[in-house]
């Protein structure tokens, strides 16, 4: 395997790395995208020429310097493209959520203000439209797919291929231009900039410079022994700072390929297809794979089932120890070789996850049991924790010191702090700049010796020296009694049942806990569909008694495991409701990347958390909904509030304290 | 009126030029037995353009479409297609023809994937023998090649790539009609006839396949013809509109010059007998 020159020197931004794959790894394939049934594939060399003529044709319709370029779209090779093309010619990208709703999309434009965007379809197209009378620097906008756009006005929207047919013939006028643009990248340069998703207030440009992101991307491929013969499925938001690190900053830098699915509708047979070797998935995509995996044993036969649980409960005694090369009978390993030709090995293939080398999880607690269901398997999951201050890596997990309740070591070239409180601090290359037109925030976060407030609160385990992370530093508060309210360690464990989707805790200066909670209807309504229970919609699941049974007994599993830990024995659950409808980002209730804004939340259904601590059984209540195209909609429903059984704290335990 | 039976055609509200004539009926009259299912019906179908024809239960709608795609021959009357009167054909002559069609019940092979369905619209381009075909070399092979690359450009449009593998037995009804469109425009049709399109569908995929068959007439600039049930969606659709009811032509015309049609007002609605 050819290992890329790995001296900086020279290689000081994005687009001087692809002029380096160009040249080094010229005919190895750097982008794959499924189009007609197909997978379509482009050299590193074909895709320099493809960047090169967008570059080219973005300085023939005018991009300055310093200019911000909105990048709108799924994961794409035409948007990688876009964003190296911008970094090109000087400007900066902006990739942006392409489920975002108008309105969000108008802040973020108006903030950075864009004078170019790049689009995929006539969905965004209309979307920016909407909003562009607003952005008084918005001039052009490119677009990629032309169905339904032929009769638009197009003296500001220019079809992606033309941009690049006038780049290529405006060569002799430009290419100079570029070239000199080119070199004048440096480490310090800006790379691009990405919106925080908010969980508080309006989202913030964070700032990143390509030191930040070609030194982590360095470092991480370094950790993780990347080469240029690795491949990646590129399917997360190419808004969120993971994608551009794996799909960009790591194959930049290695060389490595990054293979594009059909649409997100097909994401899984792509994935088995291609069958990448370094992978990368928030918890929820692992949850959903092993709730279809239960469910469709559950529908087999006899015989395969009783195979299957067999395979799987020797998997779960010995697999992760032969994974992390401790010691195993020779009778267990031979028999697991057996189970491994059996099933695990089909399992997974069907899960597209045979050739990974390395995966990684991180954005939310993983429930231990999926963590170790994949880990047994004989796949090398594990766990990082970072944000997009920080280029992504905080800690990472070392082979062979895998676990699923930390997160870590601190990952090379980060310093890590932990203050009086308990609340994280760190310092390393990929920190980043600044937030966009925003000291205040700046200050706030970053001091002046480049620390940076994670604003969550964690310790490191003795021994190991591995970081744990308590919950997010400001959710963590007291109840009326004085004793630790943890919303998230909670609502972790109850979300690690397949049939619970999202859990929402409330407590904080109260004397009991009470919580939301939104059923699964893909694990809950297979299960109706096995006991024969008809149902409509979500909400008539969601109100229907056996669910509410079965929920109920999973709060008061969660109530004794919680009861153990003196600490926070306080945040055992006394009521919960199910809500009618699911928290949705469309809505404001989550994030674009799924997490939960609880403020919002609370605000918003404040008559039903009033209902949970006022002892009513049932609650009215109506709901504002928004949908997919931005239009309003309400549902009605009446919930019914159940109790759960608490474990007593013994008393003197608070005494103690 | 007037201007839109001139030779050159018309331009559409939205600005789509619209041609000549592609399709004429003239004096049609269909009868089964002592039953007339069409009474002297004349009218003209334009190519580029999106026709509807409407009218309530039994007007004689679907009769109407059959005539059209030749499944009916009728009594009294002339089909003209692209200048020429039509003579009496046989199915796989009309889809030879460029006419293609869906069906109100649809009518699908269930037991075969969504792609091999769409395939079978590539049956007419398809010139090699069966036993080259089963061989798959050379020629047979170069011309499945060619015909799926078209198969594959309409599962795109209609974005159906994910279920391209799936048993049509195993789809929704949404679903079903979506592969439908397709076969129908794998065929490459110079006409396409849609009979109920959107019956049985709930808002949200009405609005998507409305949204469909626009792109098809945008894209591909496909003449259409459909007959619908639902009057907003054949409002918002079409840029001509026949009316009939109990077999007789009772309105024709721009959707607006329908709607305010006192005979198709009193059809719709019903007359007060006194």
């Amino acid at each position: 395997m050819v290992e890329p020159s790995a001296t900086a020197g020279g290689l000081e931004s994005i687009p001087a790395l692809l002029q380096r794959n160009a040249r080094e790894f010229g005919n190895k394939a750097a982008y794959r995208e499924k189009e007609f049934g197909i997978w379509q594939s482009w050299t590193w060399a074909e895709a320099e020429k493809e960047i090169e003529a967008l570059a080219l044709g973005l300085i023939n319709l005018g991009v300055n310097e310093g200019d911000y370029i909105a990048v709108i779209g799924r994961n794409r090779p035409h948007f990688y493209w876009s964003m190296v093309a911008a970094q090109s010619v000087g400007a900066i990208p902006v990739p942006l959520y392409n489920d975002s709703a108008a309105e969000e999309m108008a802040y973020v434009l108006e903030h950075c203000g864009a004078r170019f965007t790049i689009v995929e379809d006539q969905e965004q197209v209309d979307k920016v439209i909407e909003i562009q009378d607003r952005l008084h620097q918005f001039e052009h906008m490119i677009y990629i797919d032309q169905r339904g756009l032929r009769k638009y006005d197009h003296h500001q929207l220019h079809r992606f291929v033309d941009i690049q047919e006038q780049g290529r013939a405006a060569y002799y006028e430009w290419i100079e231009d570029l070239k000199a643009r080119r070199e004048k990248l440096n480490y310090d340069s800006q790379c691009v900039m990405l919106y925080t998703s908010g969980t508080t207030g309006k989202p913030k440009g964070v700032v990143l410079s390509n030191r930040n992101i070609i030194v982590s991307a360095k470092n991480s491929s370094e950790f993780d022994h990347l080469g240029p013969g690795d491949e990646v499925l590129a399917y997360l938001p190419m808004a969120w700072v993971g994608d551009f690190i794996f799909s960009i900053g790591q194959a930049y830098w290695t060389g490595f390929c990054v293979n594009c699915p059909e649409s997100a509708d097909t994401m899984m047979t792509d994935l088995r297809e291609i069958g990448p070797t370094y992978y990368f998935a928030p918890p929820r995509v692992f949850e959903t794979q092993l709730t279809n995996v239960m469910i469709r044993m559950e529908d087999a036969g006899k015989f395969k089932k009783r195979m299957f649980d067999r395979a799987m409960a020797h998997a779960k005694k010995v697999g992760p120890n032969i994974l992390d090369g401790k010691p195993v009978s020779f009778m267990d390993r031979l028999k697991y070789k057996f189970y491994d030709l059996m099933i695990y090995g089909p399992l997974k293939n069907t899960l597209g996850l045979s050739r990974v080398r390395v995966g990684y999880t991180a954005g939310e607690a993983i429930g231990p049991e999926i963590f170790d269901f994949y880990r047994s398997l004989g796949i090398n999951l594990k766990q990082l924790y970072g944000q997009t201050e920080a280029s992504v890596f905080i800690t990472v997990q070392p082979d062979g010191e895998v676990r699923a309740d930390t997160v870590g070591v601190p990952a090379p070239d980060v310093e890590i702090r932990i203050n009086d409180e308990g609340r994280i601090y760190y310092r390393s290359p990929g920190t980043f700049v600044e937030y966009y037109k925003n000291p205040e925030s700046t200050a706030d976060t970053k001091d002046a010796e480049g620390w940076v407030d994670t604003g969550d609160a964690g310790f490191f385990e003795e021994g190991s020296g591995h970081l744990r992370i308590i919950d997010r530093a400001k959710d963590v508060g007291k109840m009326a009694d004085g004793s630790m309210f943890a919303p998230k360690y909670v609502e972790n464990k109850l979300k690690f049942y397949p049939d619970i989707l999202e859990a929402v805790l409330f407590g904080a200066d109260k004397d009991h806990c009470v919580a939301f909670i939104n059923i699964d209807l893909t694990a809950v309504g297979n299960w109706a569909e096995r006991n024969n229970i008809g149902y409509a919609s979500y909400q008539e699941l969601a109100g229907h008694p056996r669910v509410l049974d079965t929920i109920q007994e999973h709060v008061e599993t969660v109530n004794k495991s919680v009861a153990e830990d003196p600490m926070l024995s306080g945040c055992q659950i006394h009521r919960f409701v199910i809500l009618h409808k699911e928290l949705d980002a469309d809505d404001g209730e989550m994030t674009r990347t799924r997490k939960v804004r609880r403020a919002f939340v609370a605000e918003k259904f404040n008559d039903i958390v009033e209902a949970l601590y006022d002892g009513s059984e049932k609650v009215s209540t109506e709901t504002e909904v928004t949908y997919e195209d931005g239009r309003k909609g309400s549902i009605k429903a009446t919930l019914e509030i159940r109790d759960a059984k608490v474990v007593p704290v013994t008393p003197h335990k608070v005494a103690a304290e | 009126m007037n201007e839109m039976s001139s030779e050159e055609g018309y331009f559409t509200a939205d600005g789509r030029k619209i041609g000549g004539v592609l399709m004429e009926m003239k004096n049609i009259t269909l009868r089964f037995g002592g039953v007339k299912a069409i009474t002297d019906i004349s009218f003209d179908i334009r190519e580029g353009e999106i026709r509807a024809i409407i009218g309530p239960n039994g007007a004689g709608k679907s009769s109407m479409l059959n005539v059209i795609s030749g499944f009916y021959i009728p009594q009294e009357g002339e089909v003209w297609y692209k200048g020429a009167p039509r003579p009496q054909m046989k199915p796989y002559e009309v889809a030879q023809q460029g006419i293609a069609r869906t069906f109100q019940n649809i009518a699908l092979f269930e037991g075969m994937t969504v792609l091999d369905n769409v395939m079978t619209g590539r049956l007419n381009h398809m010139k090699t023998g069966l036993f080259a075909q089963a061989l798959w070399k050379g020629k047979a092979e170069a011309e499945e090649v060619a015909n799926r690359e078209v198969a594959e450009k309409v599962i795109d449009f209609l974005e159906i790539q994910h279920i391209r593998k799936t048993p049509v037995a195993r789809l929704p009804y949404g679903l079903k009609k979506r592969v439908e469109l397709a076969r129908a425009l794998a065929v490459q049709p110079s006409l396409l006839l849609l009979d109920e399109p959107m019956a049985g569908m709930n808002v949200e995929e009405k609005e998507d396949m409305s949204r469909f068959i626009l792109d098809v007439n945008d894209e591909f600039g496909t003449t259409i013809a459909l007959i619908e049930h639902d009057m907003g969606v054949v409002m918002d659709l079409s840029d001509r509109v026949v009316v009939m009811d109990y077999g007789k032509k009772i309105g024709d015309g721009t959707p607006d010059e329908v709607r305010n049609n006192q005979d198709v007002i009193d059809a719709y609605l019903g007359v007060a007998h006194d």
